[in-house]
């Protein structure tokens, strides 16, 4: 089966050459299946959202390729890209457009795959369409159609914006900490929504989350980034084994190892 | 008085268009783009010299059009490629349009008073029906061709405006001015998107130069300064009278703002003490008292419904301890 998607030892510095240097990836090497549903961890600064941000386009590589689809999109503008992927931002206020309303956001995602032109963005057509899909959220906001996005609450934002993302199908979903800044029961609701979507769906999926609950419960692989690097992977049954607590205790193992051969070679 | 607030109206609708492009930059695209100074005289410049040179003074103001279409893009080029912000990207291209203005005049003042114009033609086209209406309203003025004309012609950029931002193109454009970051994400081209914006913006300012150096009767390079300041005034004060909560509400809104202004300035002239000269000064007034007055009452209203609060909850307290 095809890969999905590729990356070839990618590398990205920031502030090269000054003082202020930052290798924040090394050499990082991943490849997902079609259908994947990759969760991934990290300390802060582990470099996750730099790999996102790469696959996504917003931000070029130093060296390293990027291929979705057997496509190697690592010169192509994010805009351009951005027809492949669907992406939810922390930030609850990122994904959408707040003076705008909900079936025009929509609107604005659904042209995400198809080329915009002078017809309306909003037909009757599709707004069948967004109300049958918004129903699926099960939050009401069908009936909300012509609320501007700004007064919905952070929740109900987030939730959209994962609508928005998904409703035209991606090769590729990016989740950066989207339940970060909700509250618990929030989060709940939005997780569920995620784990509901991306099965549906299949959708091929990389979820960076500081929750290690929800990393070990959801998807099918796992991935522990540190400094820059992929340090730890687990996929199907050894995946399906992991525990919180065994995580720690890989992280702790691998991050001491690594501490003791950083020392040995000072030394 | 009359007469002079007729010709206030008549001007102001051929100002709404300018307005309205202000409009499009300032608030859909939420971007500050002072090439309008420029943009403005381009139009004039462009339909003056074309009408001159003896072209149909209808393809010379659609010509003024596409010309300031090009300006609008060249300063989107500048932000977008450039990467210089949007305030200087304006003021660069408003310094350039000077001198090109001046190149596409030869002179700094070009008369239209002996040309065929847009305005004659039309008036033409009218008289039979002014002549039927001298005898039902003696007291107005020579003509209403202009005025019906202006209204016609605004209505149309109106709803063409209403009906393009809701457009799939349109929608994309508005989210530049809302959420770049979202549009990106929603394959959004947004540099190209910005220059679209503010060529369309800058076409409409253009096109109401052209119009205004035929009504008026010349072109004059000096007759864009302040034009972007004129906008903003007419933008502020249609939605502070008129509201903006949707688009179709909001454009409607800019019209009445330009007409309001025009009328607003035509009796602040008529005060004995002030001067023609003074217009520039009015004007920035009347933008500052838009900008700061609602801030004053929303806060005085906010004063007030906290103070409500606290008496409210005082008298809860005592009327607990009256009841205990
Ligand atoms: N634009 C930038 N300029 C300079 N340094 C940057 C930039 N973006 C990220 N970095 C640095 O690169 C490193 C990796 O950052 P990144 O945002 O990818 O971390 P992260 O794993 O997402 O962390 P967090 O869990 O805090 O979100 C950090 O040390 C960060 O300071
Ligand atoms: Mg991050």
């Amino acid at each position: 089966m095809q890969l999905l998607l590729q990356l070839k030892q990618i590398t990205k510095v920031f502030n090269e050459g000054t003082l202020d240097e930052k290798v924040a990836l090394k050499h990082v090497e991943l490849s997902l299946q079609p259908g994947d549903f990759v969760t991934i961890i990290g300390s802060n600064g582990a470099g996750k959202s730099t790999l996102m941000n790469i696959i996504s386009g917003r931000l070029a590589p130093d060296t390293g390729e990027v291929v979705i689809d057997g496509k190697d999109v690592t010169t192509m503008s994010e805009h351009d890209r951005a027809r492949y992927i669907g992406r939810v931002f922390q930030d609850p206020m990122a994904g959408t457009a707040p003076n705008m309303t909900i079936e025009e956001n929509l609107a604005i995602a659904y042209n995400r795959t198809v080329k915009r032109t002078l017809r309306f963005g909003v037909t009757k057509k599709r707004r069948e369409f967004f109300k049958e899909t918004l129903a699926t959220l099960q939050l009401g906001l069908e009936n909300r159609l012509h609320a501007k996005v700004g007064l919905l609450s952070g929740g109900e934002r987030q939730a959209l914006s994962l609508l928005m993302a998904t409703f035209t199908k991606p090769h590729v979903l990016l989740l950066d900490e989207h339940t970060a800044a909700l509250d618990p029961a929030r989060a709940k609701l939005i997780t569920d929504l995620t784990k509901q979507i991306v099965e549906t769906n299949r959708l091929t999926t990389l979820m960076v989350t500081h929750n290690m609950e929800q990393a070990v419960q959801l998807g099918n692989r796992l991935i522990m980034m540190d400094g820059g690097q992929i340090i730890f992977e687990a996929s199907g049954d050894e995946k399906k084994k992991l525990t919180v607590s065994s995580l720690l205790q890989e992280f702790q193992r691998i991050r001491g190892s690594q501490f003791a051969s950083d020392r040995a070679v000072l030394v | 008085m009359i007469t002079a607030l007729f010709s206030s109206v008549e001007a102001g609708l051929l100002y709404a268009l300018m307005a309205l492009g202000v409009y499009i930059s300032f608030r859909v695209l939420d971007f500050p783009d002072l090439t309008v100074d420029g943009s403005f005289v381009t139009g004039a410049a462009v339909a003056s010299v074309l009408i001159v040179g003896g072209v149909n003074p209808f393809i010379a103001s659609l010509a003024a059009l596409g010309a300031g279409f090009f300006a609008g893009c060249a300063t989107g080029l500048l932000h977008t490629k450039g990467k210089i912000n949007p305030l200087l990207s304006g003021i660069l291209m408003m310094i350039a349009l000077y001198s090109i203005n001046l190149r596409i005049m030869d002179k700094p003042n070009v008369p239209l008073l002996q040309q065929e114009t847009v305005m004659t033609i039309i008036t033409k086209a009218f008289q039979r029906f002014d002549q039927a209406l001298a005898t039902i309203f003696p007291f107005v003025p020579k003509t209403w061709a202009i005025i019906v004309f202006g209204m016609f012609l605004v209505a149309v950029v109106k709803v063409i405006i209403d009906l393009f931002l809701k457009t799939e193109v349109g929608l994309a454009l508005r989210a530049v001015g809302d959420n770049k970051k979202m549009i990106a994400s929603f394959s959004g081209n947004t540099d190209r998107l910005t220059m679209i914006g503010l060529g369309l913006s800058n076409a409409l300012v253009a096109f109401s130069g052209a119009l205004i150096s035929q009504y008026s009767g010349f072109s004059d390079i000096g007759m864009g300064i302040g034009m972007i300041v004129i906008g903003l005034a007419s933008v502020i004060i249609g939605e502070a009278l008129f509201g903006a909560k949707t688009i179709m509400r909001a454009t409607l809104a800019v019209i009445f703002g330009a007409i309001v202004y025009r009328i607003v300035i035509t009796l602040a002239l008529r005060v004995q003490f002030l001067e023609t000269g003074d217009v520039k000064l009015i004007t920035a007034m009347i933008v500052i008292l838009a900008l700061v007055v609602p801030q004053m009452v929303a806060a005085r209203a906010e004063k007030q419904r906290k103070a409500r609060k606290r008496g409210a909850a005082v008298a809860s307290t005592q009327a607990d301890y009256e009841s205990v």
